[in-house]
């Protein structure tokens, strides 16, 4: 046998491992460094005040997010007012009536979908919104956001509505339930906490979103008066006082993505967990 | 009589054991094969006739979670011990799985050639080389015009056959087979056992096999497994004809199984 | 369960209603579509298909104001194609990784590490890379590259810090994840049947996976790699904070750019008019490509799980 060209294979073998185990650390050393650098700028800056107050002008102390913070919430809850309904009985038609052209062109869309970079929806909502209101609005973000949630809500609904065993449907239908009954009240039941894991992933991302919110919910150094006023969020005021000069506003940017990254990754990291344990008990 | 042993018995397993992740599914296996002749392993699913064979080429642990441990001798060297690769093992010892499996992303003659190509060797004259494993396999009538088709084109029992001429082309001492008619149609299978014959007394063949009549067919020797355990070892005639252990007569008289 | 359903009111109107809501998503792409041509119109009409290959953008109001959007096109292409390429080894590395080597206890938590960084909000990104990466390539990074390789036109210059490379480094971090994910998707949908024949043909791990795993796997991951082109054409908030926003077409990576949406983005909060319907008319573009892309990567990404085989042993 060939016991030198073996080496030589053992030996390239062995690169190639040694390489791809590098790759893997290449990529963790940029989430480690980035968590850790929020975590020791963000620390140093977060207060109480940060929750309680106010935007300041640059100089003055005590400066906060609160207004950023009631606004990225009452964005998401616009969006999720919008985008789950609409996702949700998306989903339902595509795994209880689907498996027709109709089915495979709305998949095929809501895939695409996916892909339409966030600014886009922001100029779609601006074009069709925020002209004909005449401002910026909550309403509008809400809206830009909700267009980003919609593929994901749908695609889960979807692949969990068709997990869930026939025998159910059977079961429900056999006691002589109309179908949309079934469907409603035994079918997404079942399904419904694997969908709620959806709709956190889906929030989670919207979240962390800013540039859709950049021309429809714009920003707002104060409290908003209604959903249908310009509307400040957590994204957009980091965004702000990133290019600030100042260095009070910069430790405000890094507090507030301390914020944004713990929320963001809780969400994350609980989806999952309840992912897995739906997972391992349905072993 | 130690050395002549070695010589007579191509592979001698001693006291193998197997686990999947906490699943004790081989206890101990002592068993030899005979140089040269067809060893059939039959028993009712689940007991561990598969894994034993995937445990003779160190294929076994390629599954996440399993693991073995225990002595093989491959000519009189033990493929477990340390500092043994097992991509040299395998290089020794063919196998044909239960499934076929060519690889659907190389034409059917690099399908034959795969194995030279993988360990570096080369051939002078590969296309005498496909020709010829091809004819041993007695796929070569039925595919000497679509040589360079997928091998995912052709009918399971050609893909089955193709899988063997893969084997062959390594020219290895030992080949093992998975239940490899087990997918396949009676014609298939016919011709499949046609060629165990071929290659019978030029290596060394181990077959599961969940059909008795085929190991009645093929083999030399017959083992019967049952629960891990290896419960009667002998030649295919005593062991149907004349089975010492209740429990192969009840397998073999279709009571259980 | 087709069949029985006909004749129910009820059920009727509970189809009725999802089918309506489901065909919103359709109807919401065609919008976009419809209404971004609308509002570019004034731009559209003005320049034709020249505001493809435009060169010259100039929004001040007068006799010079001129619109054109090869600059942003080419800083969108400059900016991804160097991510992908920083990115695409990378990330194959680590699905390979992942879904070949890695044993099973170090699997889960590195594909859920790397999972995170994608959660990571692309305006936090811009954050870091413009306090923390930034200064690192300033000091480090650039200066070695214009001693060693200088001579090539890609790195002339002197590096001012919001350049192409810092937004293409950032970018590429924040892609690898979506690569790798999918990837490690797509070499899980091989066969382990077809492992199995390559190692006890006595193949190495490696040459297992090179020669039968990645040809099998490899318009899947041709499909892995557009959806991470995808993404990066689009990316706005990093590359908006990072690039420096200067409708520049130059070779070196030490020049400031701007990519198509980092311009709107950067702009249209304050345009007027003309240069409106020109921020707008970009946004059109920009769908028009990443909507090609991704019909293109998901045919790519469907056709691997079309292909026969089984998910192997249990």
């Amino acid at each position: 046998m060939d016991l030198a060209g073996y080496r030589r294979r053992r030996l390239v073998d062995l690169a190639v491992r040694g390489a791809c185990v590098a790759a893997t650390l290449v990529a963790v050393v940029p989430l480690v460094l980035i968590l850790g650098y929020i975590v020791v700028k963000g620390g140093a800056a977060l207060s109480p005040a940060f929750f309680l107050e106010l935007p300041k002008p640059a100089g003055e102390t005590g400066a906060g997010m609160a207004n950023a913070i009631v606004g990225t919430l009452t964005l998401v809850g616009l969006a999720c007012a919008f985008g789950v309904p609409l996702g949700v009985f998306a989903g339902i038609y595509l795994a209880e009536f689907g498996d027709n052209w109709l089915g495979t062109v709305i998949r095929f869309c809501s895939d695409v979908m996916a892909g339409v970079p966030s600014i886009v929806s922001g100029l779609f909502v601006y074009a069709l919104v925020v002209v004909p209101m005449g401002r910026n609005s909550a309403i509008a973000g809400g809206l830009a956001l909700a267009m980003l949630m919609l593929p994901t809500v749908t695609r889960t609904t979807e692949e969990l509505l068709k997990l869930v065993p026939n025998a159910l449907r059977e079961a429900a239908l056999a006691l002589g339930v109309p179908e949309w009954r079934t469907t409603l009240w035994v079918v997404l039941r079942t399904a419904a906490p694997g969908i709620a894991t959806g709709v956190v992933l889906a929030v989670a991302r919207v979240t962390g979103e800013t540039a859709p919110l950049l021309f429809t919910s714009l920003n707002n150094n104060g409290w908003a008066d209604g959903i249908d006023q310009p509307t400040a969020s957590l994204t957009v005021q980091i965004y702000q006082y990133a290019g600030s000069p100042f260095e009070d506003q910069q430790a405000q940017a890094w507090a507030a993505a301390l914020v944004l990254v713990v929320v963001v990754l809780v969400l994350n990291i609980s989806a999952r967990i309840l992912v897995r344990h739906r997972v391992a008990g349905a072993r | 009589m130690e050395a002549d042993d070695d010589k007579r018995y191509k592979v001698r397993a001693i006291d193998l054991h197997a686990w999947f992740g906490t699943s004790h599914s081989l206890k101990g296996i002592t068993m030899d094969l005979v140089d040269r002749h067809v060893t059939a392993i039959i028993g009712p699913s689940g007991c561990g006739k598969s894994t034993f064979i995937r445990c003779l080429n160190r294929m076994h642990e390629v599954v996440s979670g399993a693991r073995a441990e225990g002595t093989v001798l491959l000519d009189g060297e033990n493929i477990y011990a340390s500092g043994i690769d097992a991509v040299l093992v395998r290089r020794r010892v063919g196998m044909v799985f239960q499934k076929p499996n060519p690889f659907p992303t190389m034409t059917i003659r690099d399908n034959v050639l795969a194995g030279l190509k993988l360990n570096g060797l080369r051939t002078r004259d590969p296309d005498a080389l496909v020709e010829r494993c091809l004819r041993q396999s007695a796929l070569w009538e039925e595919v000497k015009e679509q040589l360079h088709k997928s091998g995912a084109s052709l009918s399971g029992g050609q893909q089955q056959r193709l899988c063997i001429a893969r084997t062959l082309a390594l020219e290895p001492e030992v080949i093992l087979m998975d239940e490899p008619c087990s997918a396949l149609d009676p014609i298939a299978t016919a011709k499949i056992e046609e060629l165990i014959h071929e290659l019978r007394g030029k290596y060394t063949i181990a077959i599961v096999t969940h059909s008795m009549q085929q190991a009645a067919r093929v083999s030399d020797f017959t083992a019967f497994f049952y629960l891990g355990e290896l419960i009667e070892y002998g030649d295919t005639d005593s062991i149907f004809t004349k089975p010492s252990n209740p429990r192969t007569e009840d397998y073999l008289t279709g009571r259980f199984g | 369960m087709p069949g029985w359903r006909i004749g129910n009111l009820g059920d009727r109107l509970f189809r009725g209603i999802a089918a309506t809501f489901a065909t919103i998503i359709v109807v919401v792409l065609l919008v976009i579509a419809v209404a971004l041509t609308q509002a570019s119109r004034e731009t559209l009409s003005a320049y034709g298909f020249g505001f493809v290959v435009g060169q010259d953008w100039n929004p001040v109001e007068g006799a010079n104001e001129v619109y054109g959007a090869l600059p942003f096109v080419w800083g969108t292409l400059v900016t991804s194609f160097l991510a992908l390429a920083l990115a695409v080894p990378i990330s194959v590395g680590i699905a390979v990784f992942i879904a070949e080597l890695a044993p099973e206890w170090i699997r889960t938590p590195t594909g859920f590490v790397v999972e995170l960084l994608a959660a990571v909000p692309s305006v936090i990104y811009g954050l870091w890379g413009f306090f923390v990466l930034r200064p690192v390539l300033i000091e480090h990074v650039d200066p070695a590259l214009s001693r060693w390789l200088g001579f090539l036109p890609f790195f002339r210059g002197a590096p001012l810090g919001n350049d192409v490379l810092l937004a293409s480094v950032v970018l590429a971090i924040m892609i690898l994840p979506t690569i790798s994910s999918v990837s490690r998707e797509i070499l899980r949908a091989v066969p382990n049947t077809l492992r199995e024949a390559a190692l006890a043909l006595g193949a190495t791990k490696w040459e297992m996976i090179r020669s039968v795993v990645l040809p099998y796997a490899k318009s899947g991951l041709t499909g892995a790699v557009i959806l991470g082109l995808g993404r990066a054409l689009g990316e706005t908030m990093a590359v908006t904070m990072l690039v420096g926003n200067k409708p520049s077409m130059s070779l070196s990576v030490f020049e400031p750019a701007a990519t198509m949406a980092s311009i709107i983005a950067n702009q249209y909060p304050e345009a007027q008019g003309r240069q409106h319907s020109a921020l707008t008319e970009i946004g059109l573009l920009l769908f028009a490509l990443t909507l090609v892309l991704n019909i293109l990567a998901r045919l790519l990404v469907w056709r691997v799980g079309r292909l026969p085989g089984d998910a192997g042993r249990a």
